[in-house]
């Protein structure tokens, strides 16, 4: 009897035997319904063993780019940088970009030790920057020219903000002050902490954030510290909320909770009202929770973790709270679930045309959680006035290549209102992508006081 | 797994009334004996207190319980392919089916534990990890046992 063939025969039939019964239980992902928009389909929860995890896994541009609409063309503004995830646009053209990566929360159970290996697989291998660079393009021509680094020992600095003339960092455990001057292309001064942000675990590291439209009050979004709480919800004190923070004092105050993972923050011209995309929860089947656009109201609880769009109460949170999902706010918009956006960019003056009158730039980074690779792609939610009316469309796509690899994954967009220009962080290419309309010119007005007075 | 060198005869049968298993592989089943009745009463706990760190300290009991299943499920069926000649022919098999079910039901409630707070455990965990325990218990009291007298007698029958 030949004993070695016999065992490892054995050794591998059982396992895959009983993962095949269990896959085949939990793999069928259901049909592909529109949950976009203010009234989501919400199909019943999947309580399916495996949750279906599939990510793309990243593979170079090689030169080809990401695909925009016809009349629009695209450039990678800047190539080689370390995890770029969020920008800032100067009032001087100048362009800030945050780098880094966060994300030190420890292992709890066996499953976040897989879990990290997988989700780690759609990643870059390059190691985060921890910066903000800098980045010029003087001439307009969709290359910087000048990339510098502007502020260098930070930590996963998600959070970017200009106001009263001083550069506002939010790191993954702070927000920290830097004194500014125009046209500066680097800042040695040590910066001055402002307030101390929740970065206890930190399992959504993420610190988004955006100034009033005054500049008197900053807005940091706060995520959340497990999927739904299932680190305990004493681990959730001050987690999966918004503050607004006095620049001046450092004092804060929560303007809402119960919302997940606020990964984007912005102001919507038309009103100056405070808007968030947020990413909702996992595990509970391909089609929920869809994940968000929604404006803030002060005050607002959106559910997590106790329920979700409203009073769809999540069964896997014990205790329960009725009484919390009672006051539970439906948001405004649906992107879709597990799309996971991180970006987040009005625009309007028609500098696009008319379909890009009034809107916003949505990033979607893309899923893991279901088996159809949803998001990896930005996308327009048209506004009219105050609020979102009709459909999202794509604008640019392509970062799936045609072996379903991922070319690039994109993050923050930030929209450059002198140039007319959408700028697009990829954190898998490592590259900032512009997009300009074929109408729209540079206006040589809008390039940085030096070069100006060169170009004279 | 005590290797018996002896030559074999038609006539021969070991007639010591030692435990089935070797040493190696008693050391391995003392870990899910340990583990899966441990998770077990964390699984209890969880339930009764919502407190999440029970449920984590089942799932990290259930992985440990899996592993060393794994690796006795090895022995287990080496002492099934061994038994023709050792004389304990029915008790192996019945040894190796019950580990090879303690394994997919831990492995099962491995998966189950890996879900999001109170889905961790609920009723199928709890179910599984009774299920889980007594198995074990069972693949123990199989495994540990020295061979029951009339064994012993019926082997010395067939060896005069």
């Amino acid at each position: 009897m030949n004993l070695r063939a016999m065992l490892s025969r054995t050794a591998a039939v059982v396992p895959v035997a009983a993962l095949s019964l269990l896959l085949s239980a939990c793999g069928n992902a259901g049909p592909d319904v529109d949950q976009t928009g203010p009234d989501p389909v919400l199909p019943p929860q999947s309580d399916a063993l495996l949750p279906a995890m599939n990510i793309a896994t990243p593979a170079g541009w090689d030169g080809d780019l990401p695909t925009v609409p016809q009349g629009f063309a695209i450039t990678p503004l800047a190539t080689g940088l370390k995890i770029p995830r969020q920008m800032l646009v100067l009032p001087n053209g100048d362009i800030l970009v945050a780098e880094g990566a966060g994300g030190h929360a420890p292992a709890l159970r066996p499953k976040d030790v897989i879990a990290g290996y997988i989700k780690g697989k759609g990643k870059t291998s390059v190691k985060g920057g921890d910066r903000v660079s800098l980045l010029r393009d003087a001439d307009g021509d969709g290359q910087a020219e000048l990339v510098s680094e502007f502020i260098t020992g930070l930590d996963a600095p998600y959070g970017l903000a200009y106001a009263d003339g001083a550069i506002y960092v939010a790191n993954q455990d702070n927000l920290m002050r830097f004194p500014y001057q125009e046209g500066q292309t680097r800042i040695a001064a040590p910066g001055e902490i402002v307030a101390k942000l929740p970065s206890r675990i930190n399992h959504h590291w993420t610190k988004a954030m955006t100034a009033s439209a005054d500049g008197s009050r900053l807005y940091v979004g706060i995520g959340s510290n497990s999927n739904v709480g299932e680190r305990g919800m004493e681990v959730e004190e001050d987690r999966a909320v918004i503050w607004e923070i006095d620049p001046q004092t450092g004092m804060h105050r929560q303007l809402v909770s119960g919302i997940r993972n606020p990964t984007a923050l912005a102001i919507n011209p038309a009103d100056d009202a405070l808007w968030a995309v947020v990413n909702e929860r996992d595990e509970l089947g391909a089609q929920l929770v869809p994940d968000y656009l929604t404006r803030i109201r002060d005050g607002a609880f959106y559910g997590w973790p106790y329920s979700y769009w409203g009073q769809h109460v999540d069964p896997r949170v014990r205790p329960r709270r009725p009484d919390l999902v009672e006051q539970a706010v439906v948001p405004d918009y649906s992107l879709g679930s597990h799309r996971a956006p991180l970006g987040l960019a009005f625009a309007d003056g028609g500098a696009w045309g008319q379909r890009f009158a009034s809107g916003a730039f949505i990033g979607e980074h893309g899923s893991w959680n279901r088996e159809d690779l949803a998001g990896y792609k930005v996308v327009w939610v048209p506004f009219t006035g105050a609020s979102p009316s009709g459909k999202p469309v794509d604008v640019v796509t392509g970062f799936i290549g045609d072996d379903g690899h991922a070319r690039g994954r994109p993050v923050g967009v930030a929209w450059d209102a002198q140039r007319s220009a959408l700028l697009i962080a990829d954190d898998v290419s490592n590259t900032v992508w512009r997009v300009t309309y074929g109408a729209a010119v540079p206006t040589p007005a809008t390039v940085p006081a030096r070069t100006a007075a060169m170009a004279d | 797994m005590i290797r018996d060198r002896r030559p074999p005869s038609a006539h021969h049968v070991r007639t010591a009334s030692g435990p089935m298993i070797g040493s190696l592989q008693a050391l391995l089943l003392a870990f899910p004996v340990a583990l899966f009745p441990a998770a077990l009463v964390s699984d209890i706990t969880y339930l009764n207190t919502a407190e999440m760190q029970w449920s984590n300290f089942s799932a990290w009991l259930l992985a440990g319980g899996e592993l060393f299943t794994g690796l006795l499920l090895i022995g287990a069926f080496v002492t099934l392919v061994r038994s023709g000649r050792s004389g304990y022919g029915g008790r192996a098999l019945i040894y190796f089916l019950v580990v090879l079910l303690l394994f997919a039901v831990g492995l099962v409630n491995s998966f189950q534990h890996s879900r999001d707070a109170w889905w961790s455990v609920e009723t199928l965990g709890l179910v599984l990890s009774v299920a889980g325990a007594l198995l074990a218990l069972v693949a123990g009291f199989i495994g540990y046992s020295a061979r029951a007298a009339h064994e012993v007698v019926h082997d010395r029958e067939i060896a005069r």
